[in-house]
This record gives structure tokens, sequence and C-alpha cells, in this order.
């Protein structure tokens, strides 16, 4: 059982395995790319799933619509973060003892090294010594006494090398975390607001139109801020293109709150305003025409509801903007009169084929193309409707009619056959804000720098030794001077070491030489097995 | 905002004379492998004795043909020189068309898809141009240039964008540093991944390479470039996660690009890994290169013209 524990942990902590899974995640995190994602485009996974039968239902039953929330993507991180652990705590303990450990006894025969040179001196081994020691700053020494009077020292340098890996995959395990915690405590809501000094305050999820709360987030409790909207400004190039998309935002937090201080914020593409922990986003926008409804009673009542931008080049709107009749108390016979004016909005309006669309962008001639029906909404039916359309079974089964069409532009007027006028007052802009909240997104931010800063330490630092050994002359021979050798070894897979190394050499070798080295002191320049 | 339309026409012009600059080399290269004789040992004396292979690099940037007898190896020298002459004419004549957009737009010269593309591929040539003057590479020039040419072409004829002004979302500095280290990284890896095919052909069909240096400088040529791309690349996939976190309102969401760039990062990681396990380094090694090349390419073109995402900028 032991055993069999044992061989478990080895295969999942090996390399191999991590290689495997390595590739396994990105294989995982593919899907993703090429289906519609439900975080990302719910509504094009549905018409994905309906236009392809029993092979997206099955997709999905697979979670390919949620692959990155899926168990299996999830399974492969999960191995990969414990192949890591596993990996990392022994290499750690490594580490940790190599901080002490003295350099390596220095090899008997440093010939056989890839990098060797050698060479002769009148100098005693204690001199070759001190020379080498001084020129060997910032390495990390040690000087052994051997037999018959020789002197070696061994000297390793590029500890940071192994410093840096382990920093990059701390900081891998470190953002992993620091992901998983943002997940449980972020939440993230989207709300149109009118750019007409509307306000809005994030008091909780019902002031959203949408609202994506992480795992541990319930809705209550957010961040206490308010904002007002109170002009939008937009700038198109003449090939319709945006150039410019300015909210202008008052806002309050904090103590702001209690003394009711408004704070100006101009809101700007790639400037979100930064408040409470809270970020807000300049997401889109759009126009919301108003109509002012005059009832036979006399009564008037002004409608401003967003519609939706359909083309994204010119701005082309459409929506439903609707009307309660006042002063009737009877429910029935309010579902008589209820009033919607739909169709569609151009900021540059444009004549097609008669139809109206638009030409620009920008509000340079509104106008509407409406239909106004009256009848039933639907809205008591207890289903949840759009506010950009009107229900269409409502229409279907008659209790919502079409009573008047026109195309309008502001100040104009339409009058129905009960007398009702409908007044095509102006247009407004709307913003569509994000609010997002993530705690833990410093936390990402600082683990990447150091995952980058301690990717690149362990790939530019060298690992590698050195050695010079001197060996006194015989004692028996006069004319005998001292026999210095160089050894050296780049430990990691990385060139440039042969360089370092024989420049090294040589100038050891011309600081010992006699006379300051007017013949050439090296012997043998032998690097890799090739003579120069 | 205005465009000067001179200098983008200018721009224009130099665009297509670096890509005929860049064919002549191609020729002359061609020229050069035709008339230079087979690679000869002296690249396989340079590794060996039984060491790590790091020292067969620094050492042995001679170029083979210096060995070879003057009177053919003459001539293969004379064209391999001028094709390099060529390669170096031809940046300047792209850097030139590249520093004209960024003055005609009043903006740095990546914001949109033909832009990238040709930013990608000066990194990529040179990138080339610092081998050169560390390994014996110049013989493989033509494999450099092919796809270079082929990125240049496809960017002129199908992706190319009148210089204009980009959308709000990218008027931000993180513009010039995100997309530049993206560009960086990517015309980068675009060697290690040429090289890593001619690796294979070299180690499994030594009979049709007759002509390319060792395998073992391949595969160092390969592993350096990617050592040094990387951290640019992932460097860059993290500017972006900061940019996003302020132009999108989160700095992750799996946006279609983000993915495949995720991927593509993945792989490469995993290149690196594979060089320290016994049984996966060489040939096993070459194709993840490959493949992780191949992701980046996909992320290019795939993603930004038949997903819709939002990095979709490929009209500008």
């Amino acid at each position: 059982m032991t055993a069999l524990l044992r061989n478990t942990w080895r295969g999942l902590t090996s390399m191999r395995t991590a290689l495997v899974l390595l590739f396994l995640l990105a294989l995982a995190a593919l899907p993703g790319a090429l289906l519609p994602q439900r975080s990302l485009n719910a509504g094009k996974v549905d018409e994905f799933i309906a236009g392809n039968g029993w092979w997206g239902r099955l997709l999905d039953r697979m979670e390919f619509f949620n692959v990155y929330g899926s168990v299996w993507f999830s399974a492969v991180y999960l191995l990969l973060f414990v192949s890591l652990v596993g990996c990392l705590t022994p290499r750690t303990f490594e580490y940790l003892t190599s901080l002490r450990a003295k350099p390596v006894l220095t090899p008997r025969n440093l010939a056989r090294l890839p990098h060797h040179e050698s060479g002769e001196t009148d100098r005693d081994p204690d001199e070759v010594m001190t020379a080498a020691r001084q020129r060997l700053k910032g390495w990390r020494l040690e000087v052994r006494e051997e037999d018959d009077g020789a002197r070696s020292v061994s000297a390793e340098r590029g500890y940071l090398r192994e410093t840096g890996n382990l920093i990059f995959h701390f900081a891998m395990l470190g953002l992993i975390v620091a992901l998983a915690l943002g997940k449980m405590f972020n939440y993230e809501g989207q709300v149109v607001v009118l750019a007409n000094g509307s306000e809005f305050c994030n008091s909780g999820t019902f002031a959203y139109d949408t609202f994506t709360p992480g795992l541990r987030v319930d809705g209550t409790d957010l961040d206490e801020f308010c904002l007002k909207v109170d002009d939008f400004t937009a700038h198109y190039l003449p090939s319709g293109a945006a150039d410019y998309y300015r909210a202008d935002l008052r806002y309050q937090a904090g103590e702001d709150l209690t003394s009711n201080t408004w704070r100006d914020y101009p809101l700007e593409v790639n400037h979100p305003l930064r408040v409470e922990g809270d970020r807000v986003y300049l997401l889109g926008n759009g126009y919301a025409p108003v109509f002012s409804v005059t009832f036979p009673n006399g009564e008037k009542r002004t409608g401003t509801t967003q519609w939706r931008t359909v083309d994204n080049l010119t701005n082309l709107a459409e929506g439903a903007t609707k009307f309660d009749p006042p002063g009737v108390r009877d429910p029935g016979e309010r579902r008589k009169k209820q009033l919607a004016v739909t169709g569609l909005f151009a900021p540059t309006a444009v004549a097609h084929n008669g139809a109206l669309t638009s030409g620009y962008p920008d509000l340079n001639d509104p106008a509407v193309a409406i239909n106004v029906l009256r009848g039933d909404l639907g809205n008591e039916s207890g289903r949840g409707q759009s506010i950009y359309t009107i229900d269409q079974s409502m229409v279907e089964s008659g209790r919502l009619k079409q009573v008047a069409e026109a195309n309008l532009r502001p100040g104009q007027e339409l009058t129905l056959d009960d007398g009702t006028v409908i007044h095509f007052d102006g247009v407004q802009r709307w913003v569509y804000l994000q609010v997002s909240h993530d705690p833990a997104q410093v936390w990402v931010l600082g683990f990447a720098i150091a995952l980058v800063l301690g990717l690149v330490t362990s790939l530019v630092v060298k690992r590698r030794r050195l050695w010079v050994r001197a060996t006194p002359a015989r004692t028996d021979d006069p004319d005998g001077r001292t026999v210095v050798l160089l050894g050296g070894l780049a430990r990691t897979d990385q060139a440039g070491y042969g360089e370092e190394f024989r420049r090294f050499a040589e100038e050891l070798l011309a600081e010992l030489a006699p006379d300051g080295g007017d013949d050439d002191p090296v012997h043998l320049d032998v690097t890799a097995g090739r003579k120069t | 905002m205005p465009v000067n339309e001179t200098f983008s026409t200018y721009s224009d012009w130099t665009y297509g004379a670096a890509v005929a600059v860049y064919v002549l080399a191609m020729v002359f290269s061609l020229a050069e492998l035709a008339f230079g004789r087979r690679a000869k040992a002296p690249a396989r004396e340079l590794v060996g004795a039984g060491a790590p292979v790091e020292e067969s690099t620094g050492e042995s940037t001679e170029a083979p043909a210096e060995d070879e007898p003057p009177s053919r190896g003459g001539r293969a020298e004379r064209f391999g020189r001028m094709a390099i002459s060529l390669i170096v004419l031809g940046a300047l004549l792209h850097l030139s068309a590249l520093l004209l957009r960024g003055i005609a737009t009043e903006r740095v010269p990546w914001g949109n898809m033909y832009e990238f593309g040709a930013t990608l591929s000066l990194a990529a040539v040179i990138t080339w141009l610092v081998l050169l003057r560390r390994f014996p590479i110049r013989r493989l020039s033509v494999w450099l240039l092919l796809p270079v040419i082929v990125l240049m072409f496809l960017g002129g004829l199908v992706l190319y964008t009148t210089a204009a002004p980009v959308q709000p979302a990218l008027q931000s500095y993180w513009l010039a540093i995100h997309v530049f280290a993206i560009a960086l990284g990517s015309g980068m890896v675009l060697v290690p991944g040429v090289v890593s095919v001619l690796y294979l052909v070299k180690t499994y069909r030594p009979q049709w390479a007759t002509k390319l240096p060792d395998a073992q400088v391949l595969d160092q040529v390969a592993y350096r470039t990617t050592v040094f791309a990387f951290p640019i690349y992932t460097a860059g996939v993290i500017f972006g996660a900061i940019w996003a976190e302020s132009a999108w309102g989160r700095f992750w969401g799996w946006d279609p690009k983000e993915t495949v760039a995720f991927v593509a990062w993945i792989v490469y990681a995993a290149y690196l890994h594979s060089r320290a396990t016994a049984g996966w380094r060489g040939g096993r090694a070459a194709v993840i290169n490959i493949v992780g090349f191949a992701a980046m390419i996909f992320n290019l073109f795939f993603i930004n013209l038949v997903v819709a995402g939002l990095h979709s900028y490929a009209n500008g």
C-alpha cells in the first residue's frame, strides 16, 4: 500500500508527467477558443446547441460550453498543481542545503573537463591561490590543500539561476491561488444609465441589469458608492469609426456619502473609475428617444427608454417605449389601453427604399420610424420581458394591436384615433457601465511580476564551476616551475561560458607569468576538444 | 484625426520594396545553396567530448564554407554574402515602412493586423541577422525568408488596411507596450519554428539535408532563440492582462485570443521542460517547438479572422 502511494506520488511528480499534464492543459483549454462559451455569450451557446441537435446537447452535457469551469479542465490543472508542489518541495530543500554547501572537490584530472587550460609560473602555489582568489570575486570559493604541497581552489557561481527558477514556479503557484481567491470574492455587474443626470447606486444586485457574483458573494454587502451620469460625448471620424468616448460622472463613496459631496470624474475607455475597491468601466453607449404622450384626458407622460444599437457602424437602434394610461385604476381596463412605441431610431436619417436607416453614428439628423401599439403589453402575464421589444405573443393573440405608424423628426407628433398625441421630443444618450470587484487581482499582478522576474533570472544566469590547481615543482628539479591547471564546467544548457573561462584563464596566467607575459604563458588552449 | 497621406503612400512603397529585396535575397541565398558544397565534418568536431553541448556554439562561428576550396566555395561565399547584404537592405526598407506608417498616423505602427504582421516579420528578420553573427547558419537564410515573404505578401494583399487612427479601446500606451512585446516575441519564435523543422529533416532524413549545418547547431539556435523570446512573450501576455483590466473590466476573460495565447505559452513552457527531461530532448523537443509556433500562427490568423472576439481588430 505504501509502495503504491509512493509510486503514485513519484509518478505524479516526475517531469514526464508534468509534461504530459502541460499538454493536456493546453489541449483542454483549446475548445474554449473554438466553441461559444456561456460566460462570454450565452445567446451564441443556445444558438449553437439548437443548430447542432444531439451533438450540441452532448457537448453541453460534457461542459464544452463552460470549459474553464468544467470538471475535466479543473482536474487537469489541479493535477498539475499537485505535480508542481511535489516537484518544488524537494527542490526547495535541496536548494536550501546547497546554499550552505561548499563548492565540490577539485577533480583529479582537470584536462578532462570541457574547458581547460594550463600554464607555468615561478610563483609558489599559495601565491597562485591568492591571485586566483582575487580574480574570483563574487564566486563561492573553497581553497583546499592537496597531496605533494599542491593547492586547489573550487569556485562556483550562478546560484541565482535556481533561485529564479524556484521564484518562477512559486509565483505560478501563488498566481493560481490568487486567481482562485478572486473567483470566490469577485463580482461583476452591468447597468445601463441614461446620461441625463440619472443616478446609479451600488447598493444591491437589484440595481443592475445583469450581475455575476463570485462563489462566496451573495449580492448583499456590496461596496457602497453612487454615481450620476451627467453627459456623454462621442466623436466619430468621417468614415464613421469611433474616435473618442467620454461619460461625465459625479460620484460619491465613503465619507462623501454622509456629507453628500459629489466628485467629478471623466470616464473614458481605458480609464476606469477606481473607487472603494470597485472599478467602473465605460463599456458601451447608445440612444434613448424621448416620447411624450398626451392622453385624451389631457394628462401627459414622458418616456425615455434606452433602445439597443443594432448596427455598430451607424448606431441604428431599435426598441420599445412603453406607457401605462394614467388615471385608470381597473387593471382590466388598463390592460386595454397600454401603449407601446416601437420601431427604429436613426441618429443620421437616411431613406433606403422608403425605409428609415442610419447613415452615420453621430446625432446629425435624428429620426424615428415608429409603430404604435395599444392593448395589453403583457406586463402582468408573469413572464419576464425584454425592455427592447414587445411581447409578440400578445400581438399574436390579438390583445395588442397596431394602431398607427409614422416617421417622425424631433418636434413632430402623431395623433391616434382616440385623440392620444404622441410627440417625439428628442433623444438622450445612455451609457453601458460595468462595475467590477476583485480583491485578489493586485495579488495576481504581484505574482505575475515575480513570475517574469524569476523566469528571466533563471534563463539568463548561468550556473558554472571553475577550478584552479597549482602543483609545485618537484624539489629535485632546480629549474622547475609551478604548474597551473584550470578547468571549467557549465552546469546548465547555456552557451557562452567558454568565452568567459578562456578570458579568466588568460588573464590569470598572464598575471602569473614571470615578466608580465612577453612570452605566451598559455601552452595549451584546448576548448571542447578543438585545438586553436 | 489627420492621416498624412504622403507618408502613408511612401510607407506602402517601402513595404513593397522590402518584399522585393527579400525575394532577391532569397534568390541569392538559393544560389549559395546551389553552388555551395555539402557541409563538412567540422561542425561535428565541435561537439562531443561527452560534455554538455553548450560549448559547441560560442566558438563555432566560422561558416563551413570557409574550409572549402576557394574556386567553388568562393562563388557560394560571394552569393551568401550578397544575400545577407540584401537582407540587411530589406530590413532597413522594412523598418522605414513601419516608421513612415507611424509618422503618417501619429501613433505606433502596430494598430491593425497588417501592421502587426509587418512588425512581427521585421522582428523575425532582425532576430535572424543577430543569430547569423553567432551561428554558422547563413545557408539557412532561404528557409527563414520563405515564411517572412509569405507573411508579408499575405499582409500586403489580403490584410492591407489604409492608414487610420485606432478606435477608443486601442487608444492607450499599452498599445505600444503590449502589442510590441507580442509582435517581438512572435517574430522571434518564427526562427526556432523554422529551424526546428530543419532539425527534424536533418535528423530523420539526413540524405535530404546534406547542406544543412549539424543538427546540434540547429538545436542550439532553436533553443537559445526560444529562451530569449519566451520571457518577452510572457511579459507581453501579462501586459495584455494589465491592459485588459483597464479596458475591458477584467484582466483575464478567456477571450479566444487570450485562450490560444495561453495555449501557446503552455506549449513553449513544455518545450523548455522537455529539454531538461531525458528522452524528450532532440526530436521531441523540436516537435514541441513547431507545435508552439503553429499555435502562434493559428492565433494570428484563425482566431483573428474566423473566430470573433474582443481582439478582432483586423479591419482597423
